[in-house]
């Protein structure tokens, strides 16, 4: 039996009066790749949210059932959801990086939030961060120059980079390739299989061939509810449930 | 084919029409200062161009005229108000748009903004009754009778403490200005991309700090256009600053003390005017005015083009 790193338990998401996510259990191996999968509207990014309690921000939104992280309850009363977004980083759809900062101070930003201002401490980290972005040969010689000037693919590698800067245990990341071009997709297809060596890894995608390429374990959901879950070799190639069938081949979504 | 030659036909008229109408409003303002620098022209004439602009005495029995004292009233009233009410209206713009639930903000931008509706009249006769007496029991009196005591050469400086005067003046246009600042930093602050709160949310920060490090400046250049069109009106705003300033037409030599400001003199002299010289400066001083305005607005234009963000950038 692999690690756990974290897990839901019965996990219910409500938005007012309707359902995002229905009682999903779902665990999520350390340093291992698990994939999201399913059509638009399935609750996939729902799901997502809650794990590092990006919901906390929409006062609409209720959570029932459990995240634990490291076997702590994040929804526990008493839990600082800023504690557990330092522990458990997110990289969204689109980039995001801040048009005001540099580079290097959009890499750093993290760093910033607790305070360090040591400059040698913060290159190191830039530099280390950049570089399992794969985007460190690229930024080098312009890290104080604007990071909005940076193409899509690699303002999207910024945010990875930064988000690994403050070293989370876990980073979840949201499409992250859906607004790019296939070279870009390419590349950070590829810096997954490295990073995943060092961090845990829930990714969202529409996607179905590229999770089956970067990840380890997979999850179907559809309405709401997580059909099946399971090792990514064996959910594609003999799936256990005809709805993930219907999708992985292709019937509908 | 009818109704495409109809189109077209539409097409041309609109756009002549547009152009007519938007030359028209080109040619009111220089219509504007061209009205004013040659009925100005004669007391240019008479004391140079900055020889006017710099000169200090005001007085209509000599006939001598000189707009430094004005000028600088303008200056000093517009750049204290703005000093005075730029921070609680960025404070309130973002406790409107981050931090107050929505019912209260929304109680609260339209009181804001109906700050901006008051005829300026009714904030002058507020200052009268309410602000002067307050200024002159609170303020000026307590430190006339401290200053009789323990520093008699303040006293001069101070002057009588009737309550009407420059500080006053500050304070009303200072709540005046407010609802412009607050309400465009309200709306830079409004626009600012959920994606950019949420990667910085994402990073762990608390509400102050996604204030602090995204919000504030990605709304920077929305802000900094509050700011100008807050010091554009404080610049120009003429009732509330005569009736409370006190009109001297020396050297404002403390905040304490009587002051009048371009718009102020013009609105106090226009009528009595005797006509000749005296008319003319006045006219020459509003001739400074549209030129104040002018190089403020142009200074703001090109900061803000170097400050805007997204897609506010030019």
């Amino acid at each position: 039996m692999e690690p756990l790193r974290m897990e839901t338990e019965n996990l219910t998401v409500h938005y007012g009066k309707s359902v995002g996510v229905r009682n999903v259990s779902l665990p999520v191996y350390d340093r291992k790749i698990t994939a999201l999968i399913g059509p638009s509207g399935c609750g996939k990014t729902t799901f997502l949210r809650a794990l590092n309690r990006m919901h906390d921000l929409n006062p609409i939104v209720r959570i029932e059932g459990r995240v634990r992280l490291d076997g702590e309850d994040l929804y526990a009363p008493g839990v600082d959801p800023v504690a557990i977004r330092r522990r458990v980083g997110m990289v969204f759809q689109r980039p995001t990086p801040f048009p005001t900062m540099s580079i290097f101070e959009n890499v750093v930003a993290g760093l910033r939030l607790v305070g360090v201002r040591d400059r040698e401490r913060l290159m190191g980290v830039a530099e280390r961060s950049l570089k399992a972005a794969a985007l460190w040969d690229e930024v080098k010689d312009r890290l104080h120059e604007p990071a909005v000037g940076l193409s899509g693919g690699q303002q999207q590698r910024i945010s990875i980079a930064r988000a690994l800067a403050v070293e989370p245990e876990v980073l979840l990341m949201d499409e992250p390739t859906s607004a790019l071009d296939p070279i870009s997709t390419q590349a950070i297809e590829d810096l997954l299989a490295g990073l995943k060596e060092q961090v845990t890894i829930v990714i969202v995608t529409h996607n179905m061939q590229q999770a089956a390429r970067v990840s380890d374990y997979t999850a179907f959901f559809l309405n709401g509810d997580m059909i099946e879950f399971g090792p990514t070799e064996r959910l594609f190639t003999n799936p256990s449930d005809p709805r993930t069938e219907a999708y992985i081949t292709g019937r509908f979504g | 084919m009818r109704s495409r030659i109809y189109g077209k036909l539409g097409d041309r008229a609109f756009t002549a029409l547009l152009v007519v109408l938007g030359l028209a409003v080109m040619l009111v303002a220089v219509l504007l200062a061209w009205e004013l620098a040659s009925g100005g022209a004669e007391a240019f004439r008479t004391f140079g161009f900055w020889g006017f602009a710099s000169g200090s005495a005001w007085n209509a029995v000599a006939e001598q005229f000189g707009a430094w004292p004005f000028l600088l009233g303008t200056l000093i009233t517009s750049a204290v108000a703005l000093a005075l009410a730029f921070l609680p209206a960025l404070a309130a713009a973002i406790a409107i748009a981050e931090y107050a639930p929505r019912w209260l903000a929304e109680v609260v931008a339209y009181l804001i903004d109906l700050l901006a509706a008051l005829p300026s009249v009714v904030y002058g006769l507020w200052g009268i009754f309410v602000l002067v007496p307050l200024v002159r029991d609170r303020i000026e009196q307590p430190l006339f009778l401290w200053s009789a005591e323990h520093a008699p050469a303040l006293m001069g400086v101070l002057g009588p403490p009737t309550g009407i005067g420059m500080l006053s003046a500050v304070l009303v246009l200072a709540l005046m200005i407010v609802p412009y600042a607050s309400s465009l930093a309200r709306d830079a602050i409004h626009m600012v991309p959920r994606d950019q709160r949420e990667a910085m949310y994402a990073l762990g920060a608390t509400r102050w700090e996604v204030v602090r490090r995204v919000v504030l400046p990605y709304a920077r250049g929305g802000i900094f256009a509050g700011v100008v069109l807050a010091l554009a009106r404080a610049i120009g705003e003429t009732m509330a600053v005569t009736m409370l300033i006190g009109n001297s037409g020396q050297l404002p030599y403390s905040v304490f003390g009587p002051a009048a400001t371009m718009a102020s003199l013009i609105a106090n002299e226009f009528a009595e005017a005797e006509g000749g010289l005296q008319l003319s400066s006045l006219l020459a001083v509003g001739f400074l005015l549209l030129l104040l305005s002018l190089a403020v607005n142009l200074i703001a234009d090109f900061i803000l083009r170097r400050m805007s963000v997204g897609e506010g950038r030019k």
